[in-house]
């Protein structure tokens, strides 16, 4: 294994430097674009931005050494990634009750199903080397979607209270008077994963089969793999979504069938370590 | 006929006092009016009485039973609230009306509805989009909406508070009608005085979540 510092060191590594100044300049143009329209949204594009950039060249400089270790601990890692995508997953239910917990269980849920049956058949190699990046691009992939059902819900929710409050008023069932608003969220956090499977191979040609094809190997089992790909994170996101929401749709209500407040002020990562801690 | 008795209702929320204290006994086959401000928890009370918030102090009793121990669907099919808000769902008249039977799972008969449209002056509404009612159609599809339940007790929250003139004249007299048979126990929230005494047998005044005079309209109203 070669040191880090020359790691560092390496020309392609220098070199590449000027491609994350490209794509920064680009990015830059999106937040110019904001703040001259006055969206607001600067702070948010460029931290993530920027912490997008920290994490993935953090992550490029640990994976050699993370691909020395014994393979349990690859279950570990990806347990941990969950929970860090949970962790930001969550920000987006807007005050919705539960969010990180139903976060949790339906990524875990949604993307364990799918890297144990696709380990069991063999489309991801038993090693760390496989299983964790294309483990976290699965469990990525699934936030995605779980992001979007939370931040719709949450819209849903709070712009039809009346609605759904009307209803409830009438001896309905909690998860027959908000199924409507439901169902709605799970088809809009699934419209990005849908529709990327729609567009498979006439405008959205993936990187992956690009890349294997170059490598020189057949294009149709480049293209096959792809679909393996596609469909581990359309089942993945599939499975969150439909979790997500049902768990959503039941935590929105209290024992006795009132529909919760969303309380939008969210505690600090450490703040809610510390609220634990003192528990 | 149900008598509903509301004993040291408080409610909350974080450190506001919105309910405080409220009781209230209403006979079999009455009809209550609450008067007040704007902000004095009339809605409030209501939507306690319905159980759709959680008292933080007191409970109601119907026919001396504690509600809480009834199952909310089954406390709010027989005590059912018309919000000030009708917030109709996309759909017909018909689906609207016939929302809380059919997301129970129950049927509607044809002449259940036309008998119910017919009550609220809407005969051959049926098939009209709820989106194209005027403010007092979309009222009266509301209070068809709970009457479909043939609820026990019925809550009345600002009926004709967005409507004209006309309109509140003739919810008016549709809820004259409904309530008159004095087989159907009823509260009305109003900021109407002159509504209060219209419509009810007996008027309640609250102030800052308080009731603070309880009598008959001639009493109350002065």
């Amino acid at each position: 294994m070669i040191a880090l510092p020359d790691r560092l060191a390496d020309p392609v590594v220098i070199e590449g430097l000027f491609q994350v100044a490209a794509a920064t300049a680009i990015a830059a143009l999106v937040i110019v674009v904001s703040a001259i329209r006055d969206l607001g949204l600067e702070r948010e594009l460029g931290g993530s931005f920027v912490r997008g950039f920290v994490q993935v060249i953090a992550m490029g400089a640990l994976i050699g050494v993370l691909f020395t270790i014994p393979l349990a601990y690859s279950g570990v890692l990806l347990a941990a990634m969950v929970c860090y995508a949970a962790w930001e997953s969550r920000k987006r239910g807007g005050g919705v009750p539960n969010a990180f917990r139903i976060s949790v269980v339906s990524l875990a849920l949604g993307s364990a199903v799918v890297i144990v049956t696709m380990v069991a058949a063999g489309a991801i190699e038993r090693t760390v080397r496989n299983l964790v990046p294309v483990g976290g691009m699965i469990i990525a992939n699934a936030m995605k979607t779980n992001s979007l059902m939370l931040d719709r819900f949450q819209g849903e929710v709070e712009s039809n209270r009346d609605e759904i409050e009307a209803v409830l008023a009438l001896g309905v069932p909690p998860e027959r008077a908000i199924s409507e608003f439901v169902t709605e969220s799970v088809r809009a956090s699934l419209i990005p994963v849908v529709d990327a499977m729609r567009t498979l191979g006439l405008v959205y040609i993936p990187g992956m089969m690009a890349g294997m094809i170059l490598g020189g190997a057949n294009p149709i089992y480049a293209a096959e793999y792809q679909f393996v790909i596609m469909g581990m994170i359309f089942a993945a996101g599939g499975l969150t979504s439909m979790t997500a929401s049902h768990l959503l749709g039941r935590a929105a209500f209290t024992d006795a069938a009132q529909l919760r407040r969303f309380d939008a002020t969210e505690p600090t990562l450490l703040a809610a370590l510390r609220a634990t801690l003192n528990r | 006929m149900t008598h509903l008795r509301a004993e040291e209702l408080s409610y909350e929320v974080g450190d506001e006092r919105i309910l405080d204290g409220v009781s209230l006994d209403v006979a079999s086959g009455e009809t209550v009016a609450i008067v007040g401000p704007s902000g004095a928890g009339k809605s409030s009370l209501l939507r306690l009485l319905n159980r759709l918030d959680e008292p933080t102090g007191g409970t109601v009793y119907l026919d001396g039973t504690d509600y809480r121990t009834i199952p909310p669907e089954r406390l709010r099919k027989r005590v059912g609230l018309v919000p000030q808000n009708p917030a109709l769902r996309e759909g017909t008249v018909r689906e609207n009306v016939t929302i809380g039977p059919r997301l129970r799972g129950e049927t509607v008969s044809e002449v259940r509805l036309t008998e119910l449209l017919t009550a609220v002056d809407l005969a051959g509404y049926a098939d009209r989009e709820a989106s194209d009612l005027s403010g007092g159609e979309a009222q009266r599809v509301a209070i068809a909406r709970t009457v479909v339940n043939d609820p026990e007790v019925i809550l009345l929250d600002e009926p004709t508070a967005s409507l004209d003139s006309a309109a509140e004249a003739e919810i008016e007299r549709l809820l004259s009608d409904l309530l008159a048979s004095g087989d159907r126990t009823a509260i009305l929230v109003t900021h109407d005085d002159r509504q209060a005494e219209r419509l009810a047998d007996r008027v309640a005044r609250m102030r800052d979540g308080r009731i603070v005079e309880v009598g008959t309209p001639r009493e109350v109203i002065t």
